[in-house]
């Protein structure tokens, strides 16, 4: 179904709509367009962004336009309007260009692989959840999914690592991949974990020259990613409630960030030192880890919060390479939010009476979802000291390195929240240094420390 | 298993040219131009005096790259609050001479000013403000304060001020800065 862009806004034509649904599409007099499904009407008012079906009004993120002869409306028409009266269930996933009409099981399989040491692991995750098998047939893994389908890329694995223990990822058909298996490969263990909403399969690798058998890795613990060389040797579990770190990786897909000409990306480096703060967390305090991305795809900023806030994250770290006009600055620094007054006191008035059952009424706290870090900010400030205290033992600083900025990726985020610029891919000595396995392990160290730091202190209720 | 009555369709993305155009969803009717009004230019109802000049301060980056410096210049004077608005902005967003560096991404022209009874200031700023912005946080923050400043800073009238992009309000220009409401004067970002 073809698609047009206008002013970065998708539209599809009606006509085409009206073809693949059974749709009627008639222009009225005054100027609306109804578009009528089995009796069922909805209709178009150029110029304004809304539909009205059955006389309910819902929203349009752009109005409907007109080319030539032909009526576009934006694609979001289908999920906000013409799902409330077509037959069957439409669900549309932008990112992805896919439109699913009925019942279906299409879960959205994303792929990663870590390098262990000789070893590898390749993670598959498949959400809505959907198991997997994996047999191996000669020179390649065969991963079949329980679903009618698969929503994943093209090249599932973009960049297929060097080491010979797999040549690439490859889509079979509608619900089986493969994995190419290289020289190196000598065995596989593979296993579905439940993540939230997701089914998460690791397959761990072993390379040929180890000494491990050949089926199966030895060690009932399976290998981390790399950790930042000097971790603190062992931290335990406190009896604490803090569960939970979201990361979010900055920028993304087409979004790529601070603007090079040449070199590392920041989109990139954030989600490669993103990969590393997640396995040092995860192997070293046991803590759940949230990646607000784990590929290289656009995410929109309050999606980003979202994961955070429906998560119930107990901390939100934004990671972030910054940009100077001045080729000179470099070091790192840590953000926090800021509220003009009127915006604060708006969030703290926004209590409101409501009944209760059995009669009378409760006062309850209302914050609106832009405002929601307004209640954490003495949390925020508190972990962006402890973060500068702990970057400046490994990384430069810089003049600055704590301050306070209306970033719109903290605003919305219901808990203590920093944005960590971790220093300038326009210096040139930082923009060779930012790329390399030292400055990033040192950045996960410092991030590591600061996070055991807080989780020490840290509290239910908020205070230190 | 019975097969499911479903069709999945895969949509493929073609471009065609488009034609803008938009209303900004604040401030008094009144006071937006119909029609947008260049940088260089002035309010249609009040064209400045020949030669006759005002001092306002601008702002570049400093040397340290990561706050502004502010410098006091002659500007086009404008009868009003708007007309000076937008000479103001006109001189900030010219290309900057060395050794100033300007935090404004290069291309960017000024497309309207429009100033509501409340003191929020609308400036409504070419696409090159977003599609030609280098990126980064500091970046960003010095691009935002130096119109916000600017304006806050010469004309007592105006109390904050709200960047649109072509016509439109953005969240933000490169990705960090909430540009969803109009930002007060913030001098902590200047040396």
């Amino acid at each position: 179904m073809p698609l047009a862009l206008v002013n970065d806004q998708e539209f599809v034509a009606l006509d085409d709509l009206a073809g693949a649904f059974q749709l009627t599409v008639r222009e009225e007099s005054l100027g609306a367009v109804t578009v009528s499904y089995k009796g069922k009407t909805i209709v178009l008012t150029p110029d304004q962004a809304l539909a009205s079906v059955g006389g309910r009004l819902v929203s349009l993120p752009a109005p409907p336009s007109r080319n030539g002869r032909r009526w576009l409306v934006p694609v979001e028409f289908i999920s906000r309007a013409l799902s409330l009266v077509y037959d069957a269930k439409l669900e549309l996933r932008k990112p992805s260009h896919l439109l699913i009409v009925g019942d279906m099981r299409v879960p959205r399989v994303t792929v990663r692989y870590d390098a262990l040491g000789a070893a590898g692991r390749l993670t598959l995750d498949a959400t809505p959840r959907a198991p997997a098998t994996v047999t191996q047939e000669n020179e390649h893994l065969t991963i079949k999914f329980d679903a009618d389908a698969l929503d994943v890329p093209a090249a599932p694995l973009p960049s297929p690592p060097s080491t010979g223990l797999i040549l690439g990822v490859r889509n079979v058909d509608a619900t089986t991949m493969a994995v190419d298996l290289g020289p190196r490969f000598a065995g596989f263990r593979a296993a579905n974990q439940p993540v939230d909403a997701t089914m998460r399969l690791v397959i761990d690798l072993v390379a040929a020259q180890t000494d491990a058998p050949a089926t199966a890795p030895p060690s009932p613990d399976p290998p981390q990613p790399t950790p930042p060389p000097d971790l603190p040797p062992s931290f335990g579990q406190t009896a604490s409630a803090f569960r939970t770190i979201a990361i979010d990786p900055g920028h993304g897909g087409d979004d790529e960030g601070v603007k090079i000409p040449e070199g590392a990306k920041e989109k990139d480096l954030t989600l490669a030192i993103a990969r590393r703060f997640k396995g040092a967390i995860e192997a070293r305090l046991g803590l759940r880890v949230l990646l607000t991305r784990d590929d290289d795809r656009s995410v929109p900023v309050d999606e980003r919060t979202s994961v955070a806030n429906n998560n119930k994250a107990d901390l939100f770290v934004s990671l972030h390479v910054n940009g100077s006009m001045r080729p000179a600055t470099q070091g790192a620094s840590v953000y926090i939010a800021a509220f003009d007054r009127d915006a604060a006191q708006a969030a703290a008035n926004h209590g409101e009476r409501v009944p209760t059952f059995g009669g009378g009424s409760r006062e309850i706290e209302l914050v609106p979802w832009d405002l929601a870090q307004t209640r954490h900010l003495d949390q925020s400030s508190a972990f962006a000291d402890m973060l500068e205290a702990a970057l400046r033992g490994h990384v430069p600083l810089a003049a600055k390195p704590v301050d306070r900025a209306p970033l719109r990726v903290l605003e919305s985020a219901n808990m203590p929240a920093i944005l960590v610029e971790m220093g300038y891919l326009t210096n040139p000595e930082q923009a060779k240094t930012i790329p390399s396995d030292a400055f990033q392990n040192a950045v996960v160290q410092a991030l590591f420390e600061a996070v055991v730091k807080y989780r020490d202190t840290w509290s239910p209720g908020g205070t230190h | 298993m019975a097969r499911r009555a479903a069709i999945a369709g895969t949509i493929t993305a073609i471009l065609f040219l488009a034609v803008l155009v938009f209303l900004a969803k604040r401030g008094p009717a009144s006071a937006r131009p119909s029609t947008p009004v260049a940088a260089t230019g002035a309010s249609p109802a009040a064209p400045p005096l020949p030669g006759r000049k005002i001092k306002a301060r601008l702002f570049y980056v400093a040397d340290d790259g990561g706050r502004l410096t502010s410098i006091e210049r002659d500007v086009a004077y404008g009868e009003g609050v708007e007309a000076q608005a937008r000479e103001i902005i006109a001189a900030q967003i010219a290309q900057a001479a060395e050794p100033l560096v300007s935090a404004i991404p290069r291309g960017t022209t000024l497309r309207a000013v429009f100033i509501t009874k409340s003191g929020d200031a609308y400036v409504d700023l070419s696409r090159e403000a977003k599609n030609a912005h280098p990126g980064g946080t500091i970046n960003e923050l010095l691009t935002v304060y130096t119109i916000v400043n600017a304006l806050t800073a010469n004309l007592p009238a105006v109390t904050a001020v709200q960047l649109l992009v072509d016509g439109k309000e953005v969240d933000t220009l490169a990705g960090h800065v909430d540009l969803r409401r109009p930002l007060a004067k913030n001098l902590t970002w200047v040396q």
